[in-house]
């Protein structure tokens, strides 16, 4: 081949590239598609969380695209997720926010997963007046600062761990109960509104301490509790403290009766404790075996399997949220007719929607609005059978597959 | 007062091992000037070879700390040579910046590889209890292995050519190699040891407590406050010291709410810096 023979093919494959480009950014064109921006913590210590939360992000999408998109105003929206890893640092999160809006042109945001996070996130959300559907965090006061298009899935975190002092009264009505909560806003909010439940409910707090979230020695804490005479243990943060802090309680063979943590042991993964998962609970926002009648998407049972094929584990809590946090936001796209914000907006404030992940409905007054109004939460408990460990509903009653395990060995 | 007593006995137990990990970090700083910011990785890279000969290999895992130790040796020889060597006995800043930038990679591989997810040794041995307290297993075994890998490394600095020869370079270089000591290969063989005892304090550290790929850095940390304790460059200054820290430790925890316990470890290590810029153990030298 000769030197211009080269130059002719290079000619031509430039060419034909280039022509690709022009039908591939052509056929981009021609695709209406709305931009939901968010980021998810890929590494850091919030990871093991966040993980499902993105998890159900990508399903709803998926399932949204292939079923044509969402369709608004007599056109179909296509979803593209633009996300990138903030590490679980606020910093990174006020950054990458900033960039989803100016530089990928969101159309709508989720929040990252977090309470403490999120918080950061909203602040650059409503500066830009952009609609954020947040799912993984539940502290009250983000939505009690005035913010206008911000949208909470969870209960509320006060509520927390007043279904699993509820449960524990049914079995020992004056527990003396030990607190012990990781030092973050999310864990703080729950732990005061536990703090008042405990006492008010006829229970004796015993002990109550924060501790640092990375902290992966509870020894010190545990010698406490057991000093304290405490017969209940409540509290916890995320999953990395969680999961240890009940590992260490197991280790230390501390006489305890109930336990109850944050969202560790709502995660798949805290089965591989073995026997230091047995008998734990935990308050969750979902459970797979939920038997809500959806007015809107899948049902429970639906969403589940389809998750089980796409991921090969079961859904916890912050899967079902970042799934329906989509379903939500693509409810009031749908009934606006419109992907305008102030529209979109509008419908959200009237949402008031049966779905798989149960009853979602915000409040609208200026004092928290956006706060969830609608949702309720529900207790789940490891329980063994046979050699398997099995997460069961335990409370309410109403709901229940399962009766409360107590003692807990 | 059985509450008091069993934190601190707790506090020992974990305290030791704090005291190994610092071994490492005061050899290296001792022999050769040098703060090894590496440091904190090295645990990491213990902690992670340890889990992967536990759950890949089926080894049992405190048989594991072997191949971790000779793992964190030949790794400590390739970093002194690629990293410390050209700047030992330059200012401090460039072995800092050098080591610094070692950590920031291995880090970053780590998290490539493992993520930050928390990994754990699901290993569990019968310990004993005194009343409602419980004292396991695993955190005996390690505060042994530690005290037993402390005296052991004191007696080789101490009675074999290889340790006399590393105390001659840490002691005068200049001299030592007018005596025919290589003192390059020597500053490399300890650089690897002090790596091989931060791998296998990660290797125990592991068996205790979950870690993630950061884990590191909290160790390394409180390695600083056990060097400062214990005076530079003297092993059993640094075990003595990691007890003492883990006393300490246990010994407030029951009267205070332990998120305390790092304000009371660092206002600790500037009193001792002003103090005993020695360290407490400083007589005990091996310099």
């Amino acid at each position: 081949m000769t030197k211009q023979h080269r130059w002719i093919i290079a000619g031509a494959m430039a060419t034909l590239g280039f022509a690709g480009l022009v039908a591939s950014g052509s056929s981009v064109a021609a695709a209406d598609v709305v931009t939901i921006g968010f980021t998810e913590s890929e590494t850091g210590a919030l990871n093991v969380d966040s993980i499902g939360q993105f998890n159900g992000f990508r399903l709803w999408r998926d399932q949204v695209n292939a079923a044509g998109g969402i369709t608004a105003g007599g056109k179909s929206y296509q979803v593209n997720l633009a996300f990138y890893d903030d590490q679980s640092k606020p910093d990174r999160v006020q950054q990458l926010y900033s960039r989803l809006i100016l530089q990928d042109n969101a159309d709508f945001l989720f929040s990252p997963y977090s309470s403490g996070l999120t918080a950061t996130a909203a602040i650059i959300s409503e500066q830009y007046g952009k609609i954020m559907i947040t799912t993984g965090a539940s502290e009250d006061k983000t939505y009690q600062l005035g913010n206008k298009y911000l949208y909470e899935m969870y209960t509320p975190a006060s509520a927390y761990l007043t279904g699993a002092l509820d449960a524990l009264k049914t079995v020992h009505p004056k527990a003396r109960v030990a607190l012990a909560y990781a030092d973050d806003a999310f864990a703080k909010a729950v732990a005061t509104a536990a703090r008042t439940y405990v006492q008010s409910i006829g229970m004796e707090l015993v002990f109550d301490e924060a501790y640092a979230p990375s902290t992966t020695d509870f020894g010190p804490l545990i010698n406490k509790m057991i000093s304290a005479k405490a017969d209940a243990l409540i509290g916890g943060g995320h999953y990395a403290d969680g999961a240890t802090l009940a590992r260490q309680v197991y280790d230390h063979k501390a006489p305890l009766d109930f336990i109850s943590l944050l969202v560790a042991p709502d995660s798949p993964k805290f089965a591989t404790l073995g026997e230091s998962a047995v008998n734990v609970t935990a308050p969750s926002q979902w459970a797979p075996q939920a038997t809500f009648k959806p007015d809107f998407g899948p049902d429970p049972k639906t969403f589940g399997d389809a998750y089980r094929k796409a991921y090969g584990i079961e859904p916890s809590y912050h899967a079902a949220g970042g799934y329906a946090a989509g379903l939500i936001l693509q409810h009031a796209i749908e009934q606006a007719g419109t992907i305008d914000p102030d529209k979109v907006a509008a419908r959200l404030d009237q949402t008031d929607v049966e779905t798989f992940y149960g009853h979602v409905r915000f409040f609208t007054d200026s004092s928290r609005h956006g706060l969830q109004a609608g949702h309720s939460m529900v207790i789940v408990q490891w329980q063994k059978k046979g050699d398997q460990l099995v997460k069961e509903v335990v409370w309410p009653r109403a709901g229940a597959t399962a009766p409360l395990a107590y003692p807990l060995h | 007062m059985l509450g008091v007593f069993a934190s601190m006995l707790d506090g020992v137990l974990v305290g030791a091992v704090y005291g190994l990990a610092a071994i490492g970090l005061t050899l290296i700083w001792g022999v050769m000037d040098v703060i090894n910011l590496t440091h904190g990785a090295m645990i990491t890279m213990g902690m992670f070879g340890l889990y992967l000969a536990f759950t890949e290999l089926g080894l049992n895992p405190y048989v594991a700390l072997l191949p971790v130790a000779g793992l964190g040796f030949a790794a400590g020889v390739v970093i002194y040579w690629l990293s410390v060597h050209r700047v030992v006995g330059r200012p401090p800043l460039m072995s800092l910046l050098s080591t610094f930038s070692v950590n920031l990679m291995v880090i970053g591989i780590g998290t490539i590889l493992w993520s930050t997810s928390p990994y754990n040794i699901d290993v569990s041995l019968p310990g004993f209890s005194l009343g409602e307290y419980t004292f396991t297993g695993n955190h005996l075994l390690a505060a042994a292995a530690a005290v037993l890998i402390a005296i052991a490394l004191s007696l080789f600095l101490a009675r074999t050519r290889s340790g006399k020869a590393i105390r001659a370079v840490a002691s005068n270089r200049r001299a030592a190699e007018l005596m025919g000591i290589p003192s390059s290969q020597v500053l490399a063989r300890a650089f690897g040891l002090g790596i091989a005892i931060a791998a296998v304090a990660g290797g125990l550290i592991a068996t205790l407590f979950p870690f993630t790929v950061l884990s590191g850095s909290d160790y390394q940390l409180k390695s600083f406050v056990v060097t400062v304790l214990g005076g530079l460059g003297n092993p059993t200054g640094a075990l003595a010291g990691g007890i003492l820290l883990g006393l300490i430790e246990g010994g407030v925890t029951p009267f205070i709410a332990v998120s305390w316990i790092p304000v009371i470890e660092f206002a600790l290590f500037v009193l001792i810096l002003i103090a005993f810029p020695n360290g407490l153990f400083a007589r005990r030298t091996h310099r």
